[in-house]
């Protein structure tokens, strides 16, 4: 893979620091912003500036290092270890929310329509709700709404992510191959399917506020709408950033055939977040 | 390409000087000495907090602080000592050992290594600025359930933004720590032939990339439901206020487990040592540690027993974690067993892990007692409940740490700690963390609720004997200050085997250990 025999340990590094430093100034920032005060959007919006050019910087650093040469395979097995653990930190966030939504559907709606150990609070305080899923709750918070139609949008989205899929796995045999055209056409069809993705969403998001009455303050079925399909429109953004760096990477002739982590790890990205909008289909649209 | 190699490696050998050095650095023993002195600063904040708790309650009625203060102050000990002294002595002493241990050069990505370090003391800075603000820090306790957590004022954001904070810091922590142990150790060194501290860790890490981004997404969803109108853990909304507390423990319990496996580790590695026999059962300590990893998934509703649940699942969650009662016991008597017909000395570390098993035994027995689900309802939320998580915490994780700089101490720095004053260390310790935590047991049986900043006058007698205790507790730790100090500035040097029964591959290395520990990968056979 490359001439280097011993472990590249780099020795010094300001980029963390500066990472921690932006991080701090978008976090102070947004918590003055929720908190009200007026400055807090700016000092978010630095923050946020900040970040972007410090992971450049960071991302740079390594891109060029690794085109040196000086990563041996040994490294190249600590990055595959560290992307896997990390995709599998994401799965536990997206568990989270996930739970949230079970626990509502399985057991709190049903407690709160009378059913079961807690059927007190049906009884004493909203004796008429009955629990039909989706629900906004016995209060019928912030009013009627209608739903998203997964016929509509969500399954066109689907059959986009899941042909992504397919595409980046083709570029990824151009790429093993050494196939160039069939590489970077792959991966331009990849980043088009992603974003086309985030512009649906987009589109859906709106649509559900100004037509169906469908908000982030429509009780527990908005807030778990919401926050699932939030968090994951903005890891297919991130991801399809992801895939547009690699793209340029490819263009500029990075990576060969046997040698191509930063493809391989975008790639496994990508397919975690198909896999999580499965899950979002099924879940959240559909059942 | 080759000129550009040796660009990149001529960068290597300007070390930069003063405080840049420890910004930039990217040395596992740089960063582990950051992590473990930053741990000893919070352990003192946190401990000052502590002494204000136990000053208040020195008497019933209220003397010293309002009601609100003494919330802000069971808070903050609670998250500072959590996140800020425990688990960030347990990853500084990792940083130092995993790779001297396994017989690697450094951490497997020294850079996120960096980062995950200078996250913490930016995330504190910013969750105790809160103290400072007009209308106080957070105050409805570490657990921050809703809706109180929800009723603070603007500490709220700053509170949950700096825990994201640390959790990022755990996570990386830990992908960094499980790259290194799968990929770093020496030829030869099996899964099975590793030390038994690293195979803790490795554990420990696993716990802490599961758990950690759960915590996350629970206070994220406090933060939407405070500030975006979502309805998580509101009934009106069909939300449910106790989700947030099985979210919250989902995380909670695994992480129990994050503060006390490498505490094992420890011990694990200390008892052999000074009683000159090999672990007892070494693979029955490593099944032991994978099921009590595993079965802390299972056992989360057992923290909530007294929210009102199905009686099927308080059935359920009082048998799991009964069952874990199972491997924690194959633990101790392997303990136990190994220290038999050893050859027994006891130097400080050893008298360290030795209080361990005996005192962390008393708090996995009260733990057991927490377990039944009709004595709960009796114990829940009292002063019983804060005996057994201080017993654990206290001469369970704190005291394997302890032991564990005791006994690397020479090897890090070179020299030798004062054994005299380590000893004393050890017996005011001991005996001061006794007559803290012991009494609390008598209070909480006979029904003295926790987080209160006043009681009635039949608790007097015990509380002013804590309040004693913890002053104590507090000025003996002055003294371990003054050994670390008082070791840093000796010229005497350690020999490179410290201790005459210690084993493993750091104990071949020179003390202190070269800049990078093994150039070459040793061969284990």
């Amino acid at each position: 893979m490359s001439g280097s025999n011993s472990y590249y340990v780099p020795h010094e590094s300001s980029w963390p620091f500066l990472t921690t430093i932006s991080i701090i100034v978008l976090f102070i920032g947004g918590a003055n912003y929720m908190n009200g005060y007026a400055s807090g959007t700016s000092v978010m919006l630095l923050g946020l500036a900040f970040l972007f050019i410090v992971t450049y910087g960071w991302f740079s650093t390594v891109i060029r290092e690794s085109e040196a040469g000086i990563y041996n395979s040994q490294v190249d097995i600590s990055f595959r270890w560290g992307m896997v653990w990390f995709i599998f930190s994401e799965v536990m966030f997206f568990s989270a929310f996930f739970g949230a939504l079970y626990y509502a559907r399985e057991l709190s709606l049903p407690w709160l329509g009378g059913e079961g150990a807690k059927a007190a609070t049906n009884i004493f305080l909203w004796p008429q709700f009955e629990n039909v899923w989706p629900s906004n709750g016995p209060t019928n918070a912030n009013g009627e709404f209608t739903l998203v139609k997964a016929g509509g949008i969500p399954a066109l989205n689907t059959i986009l992510l899941l042909t992504s899929g397919l595409t980046v796995t083709w570029a990824h045999h151009g790429l093993k191959e050494q196939n160039r055209k069939k590489l970077i056409y792959g991966l331009i069809m990849t980043v088009l399917l992603g974003f086309i993705f985030v512009g649906f969403q987009a589109y859906e998001y709106m649509h559900a506020y100004s037509d169906l009455n469908l908000k982030m303050t429509s009780g527990i079925y908005g807030s778990t709408f919401y926050m699932l399909t939030g968090f994951h429109g903005f890891h297919v953004t991130l991801g399809a950033v992801m895939l547009t760096v690699i793209l340029f990477r490819c263009i500029n002739g990075h990576f060969s055939g046997d040698n191509h982590f930063g493809f391989e790890a975008v790639a496994w990205y990508w397919h975690f977040v198909d896999v999580v909008w499965l899950g979002l289909f099924v879940f959240v649209y559909w059942l | 390409m080759s000129t550009n190699i040796d660009k990149l490696h001529d960068d290597h050998h300007h070390t930069p000087s003063g405080i840049m050095r420890w910004i930039t650095t990217t040395n596992h023993k740089d960063i582990g000495s950051m992590y473990l002195w930053f741990s000893l600063i919070m352990f003192f904040v946190g401990g000052l907090m502590a002494l204000v708790i136990r000053a208040e309650l020195f008497q019933p009625g209220l003397q010293l602080v309002v009601p609100g203060f003494f919330n802000q102050m069971t808070t903050m000990h609670a998250l500072v000592m959590i996140f800020g002294a425990v688990m960030p002595a347990f990853v500084g002493l990792a940083n130092w050992q995993l790779p001297i241990m396994i017989g690697a050069p450094d951490m497997a990505l020294p850079r996120l290594n960096n980062w995950s370090f200078w996250i913490l003391p930016f995330a504190f800075t910013m969750m105790l600025s809160t103290l400072f603000f007009g209308s106080g820090g957070p105050a409805a306790g570490w657990t921050l359930y809703p809706p109180l957590s929800l009723q603070g004022g603007d500490s709220f954001p700053f509170t949950i933004l700096s825990i994201h904070m640390l959790g990022l810091s755990s996570i990386l922590g830990a992908i960094n720590v499980i790259a290194t142990i799968l990929n770093m150790r020496a030829p030869g060194m099996t899964l099975m032939k590793m030390p038994i501290f690293v195979w803790t860790w490795l554990i420990t890490a696993f716990l802490l990339i599961a758990s950690m981004p759960v915590l996350a997404g629970a206070v994220t969803m406090l933060l939407t439901d405070k500030f975006f109108g979502t309805m998580f853990f509101t009934a009106s909304g069909g939300g449910d206020p106790a989700m947030f507390q099985h979210i919250f423990w989902f995380f909670g319990h695994p992480e129990v487990y994050i503060l006390i496996l490498p505490a094992f580790g420890i011990v694990s590695t200390i008892i052999p040592a000074f009683s000159r026999k090999r672990l007892f059962g070494y693979d029955s300590m490593v099944y032991a540690t994978a099921s009590i990893a595993l079965l802390s998934f299972i056992v989360w509703a057992h923290h909530m027993f007294t929210v009102g649940m199905p009686l099927a699942g308080e059935i359920f969650f009082m048998f799991t974690t009964m069952l874990i009662a199972i491997p924690t016991g194959v633990k101790v008597f392997n303990w136990v067993a190994t220290m038999w017909k050893g050859s027994m000395t006891f130097e400080t570390p050893m008298l360290f892990a030795l209080a361990f098993i005996v005192l962390f035994t008393i708090g996995g027995f009260s733990g057991l007692m927490l377990a039944m689900v009709p004595a709960d309802f009796q114990y829940h939320d009292t002063y019983f409940v804060v005996a057994h998580f201080h017993y654990v915490l206290v001469p369970g994780a704190v005291f394997a740490i302890m032991a564990a700089v005791y006994y690397w101490l020479p090897k890090w720095t070179g020299k030798m700690y004062n054994e005299g004053l380590g000893k004393l260390h050890f017996w005011l310790t001991t005996i001061f963390v006794n007559l803290t935590f012991f009494p609390m047991h008598f209070v909480g049986l006979a029904g003295m609720p926790r987080r209160i900043p006043d009681y009635a006058v039949q608790f007097a007698d015990f509380n002013a004997i804590a309040s004693v205790g913890a002053f104590g507790f507090g000025l003996s730790q002055l003294l371990f200050v003054y050994i670390l100090f008082n070791t840093l500035k000796k010229d005497v040097t350690a020999e490179d085997k410290v201790w005459e029964g210690a084993e493993g591959l750091e104990w071949t290395l020179p003390s202190p250990p070269p800049y990078h520990s093994f150039e070459e990968a040793p061969k284990v056979d």
